[in-house]
């Protein structure tokens, strides 16, 4: 039974404005989110109206032009972002073609050590991903054991707000399915990490055995007021007659 | 082998680049054209589909009723999973990736040169994707082959003695599949090992802007 003093309740807010509600312009955050998939939507939306600007944005993608990080650009609250892909927004596109927005593409298993690393003490590390590219340009680079690796920088944020599953008011957090992607990893790397959860239950209620992302790394969890979970591409096969 | 001619350019080379897929292996299929293989390789016994955004054991489409915004492949398209799947995060995904656990990638290509390398994520000034988890799948794949069309739609060579694009990678294609042919590329360059669907080799040579060396079998496997 939990005893009377649950430790952990003052990680509680009441939902997204509440969470987000101290985020300030230039800050850096760390989004978690494979395409449209595991996105902490309405966190995101709770940024878009706070309205802060100049922010630099961890992520893989960055949404599409009127969902996730997308509407956050529409809105120029981002002065950089940092990514893998960003092939499905068009107001990305066009921001970075015309030098409005600073862009730093890191190759994707790049992004996500990057982000791992910051989030474990570990400052930097070598990969062979990127060598004899243009993202090897102005890096350092090492041989070892005659393969050519380069010096990648770990990650950390002023915020960091990922999308789970389950969670519980301790902030232990349990993912599903491939929406786990980068949140677990965006987790460790914000000094102040956010979770969006679709369920959020008491202390106790989930297995330990099964927690992905330990409560220490959450510094404040709400339930999701609603999710649309938008489908990006939508692909589908006929049952056999 | 030969291919009916009666296939399109992409038809083509996904029915060529299916052969390359053995039973028994980890394969991660890159984003476009490579995602035509899919069913091929789950049809195939023991072969399992990585998907980079976290899951090992990629199944079919899903039904309707079955789609789930949570289960998507790595080109954000909704899937299902396999019995034997696993899902994990990207950290863990790239390290199957560039610990050596995958067996082979098969990517998509805009150029290749004639020492491997390769070049397929963006265009400067023109087109900003960019590069995903190819980078990584490069260098950390035990065997890359590309799959991509011989010439561009303005009819110039892909194949280049070297990239002008932006590379991916250098040094990094072991077997290259076109509509026309298949090369395989080590330390000296260029070796035509198939001539497809009977395409004369003079034809080959005028589409390829490099050298390359041709196989006995490449030979039998030409018009004349």
């Amino acid at each position: 039974m939990p005893t009377s003093r649950d430790p952990a309740s003052a990680k509680t807010v009441e939902g997204p404005a509440a969470a987000v509600a101290d985020v300030p312009a230039g800050a850096s955050i760390a989004v978690g989110g494979f395409g449209l998939s595991g996105n902490p939507e309405t966190a995101i939306q709770a940024l878009r109206d706070l309205g802060v600007g100049d922010l630099t944005v961890v992520s893989n993608n960055c949404g599409v032009d009127d969902f996730g990080l997308g509407i956050l650009l529409a809105n120029r609250q981002v002065r950089k972002m940092v990514s893998s892909y960003v092939g499905e927004n068009k107001i990305f596109e066009q921001q970075f073609l015309s030098g409005e927005l600073e862009v730093e593409l890191v190759p994707q298993g790049t992004l996500a050590e990057r982000l791992r690393a910051g989030g474990a003490g570990i400052p930097a590390f070598y990969t062979p991903a990127g060598v004899g590219t243009p993202i090897a340009d102005g890096k350092e680079t090492r041989e070892i054991d005659g393969r050519e690796y380069l010096l990648e920088h770990g990650i950390t944020t002023d915020f960091a707000i990922v999308r789970a599953w389950k969670g519980d008011t301790a902030g232990n957090l349990v993912y599903r399915k491939t929406a786990r992607n980068f949140n677990p990893l965006v987790a460790t790397a914000g000094r102040i990490t956010i979770a969006e959860v679709e369920e959020l239950v008491p202390v106790g209620e989930l297995d330990p055995d099964h927690v992905h992302t330990p409560g220490i790394y959450v510094q404040r969890i709400f339930r999701s007021p609603g999710l649309e979970k938008r489908i990006e591409r939508r692909t589908v096969r006929e049952v056999a007659a | 082998m030969s291919t009916p001619t009666t296939l399109t350019p992409r038809q083509r080379i996904i029915a060529r680049a299916a052969l390359e897929i053995q039973s028994d292996t980890y394969v991660n299929l890159g984003i476009g054209l490579p995602t035509l293989l899919a069913d091929v390789a789950t049809d195939r016994a023991n072969v399992l589909l990585q998907s980079e955004n976290g899951l090992l054991g990629i199944g079919p489409y899903p039904t309707e009723d079955a789609l789930d915004a949570d289960l998507i492949n790595a080109g954000k398209e909704t899937v299902t999973a396999v019995p034997g799947a696993s899902f994990f995060d990207s950290a863990e995904s790239f390290a199957m990736i560039r610990g050596g656990h995958i067996d082979l990638a098969i990517l998509g290509g805009m150029e290749v040169s004639q020492t491997g390398d390769l070049a397929n994520w963006t265009i400067p000034g023109k087109m900003i994707k960019g590069m995903g988890g190819a980078m990584d799948l490069v260098q950390g794949a035990k065997r890359t082959i590309v799959i991509m069309e011989h010439v561009t739609r303005a009819g110039e060579p892909r194949i280049k003695r070297e990239c002008d694009l932006p590379l991916t990678g250098k040094g990094v294609v072991d077997r290259l599949v076109t509509d026309l042919a298949v090369f395989d590329i080590d330390r000296d360059g260029l070796v035509l090992v198939e001539a497809l669907g009977g395409t004369p080799i003079d034809e080959i040579r005028a589409k390829t802007g490099a050298p390359f060396e041709v196989t006995r079998a490449a030979l039998g496997s030409a018009v004349a």
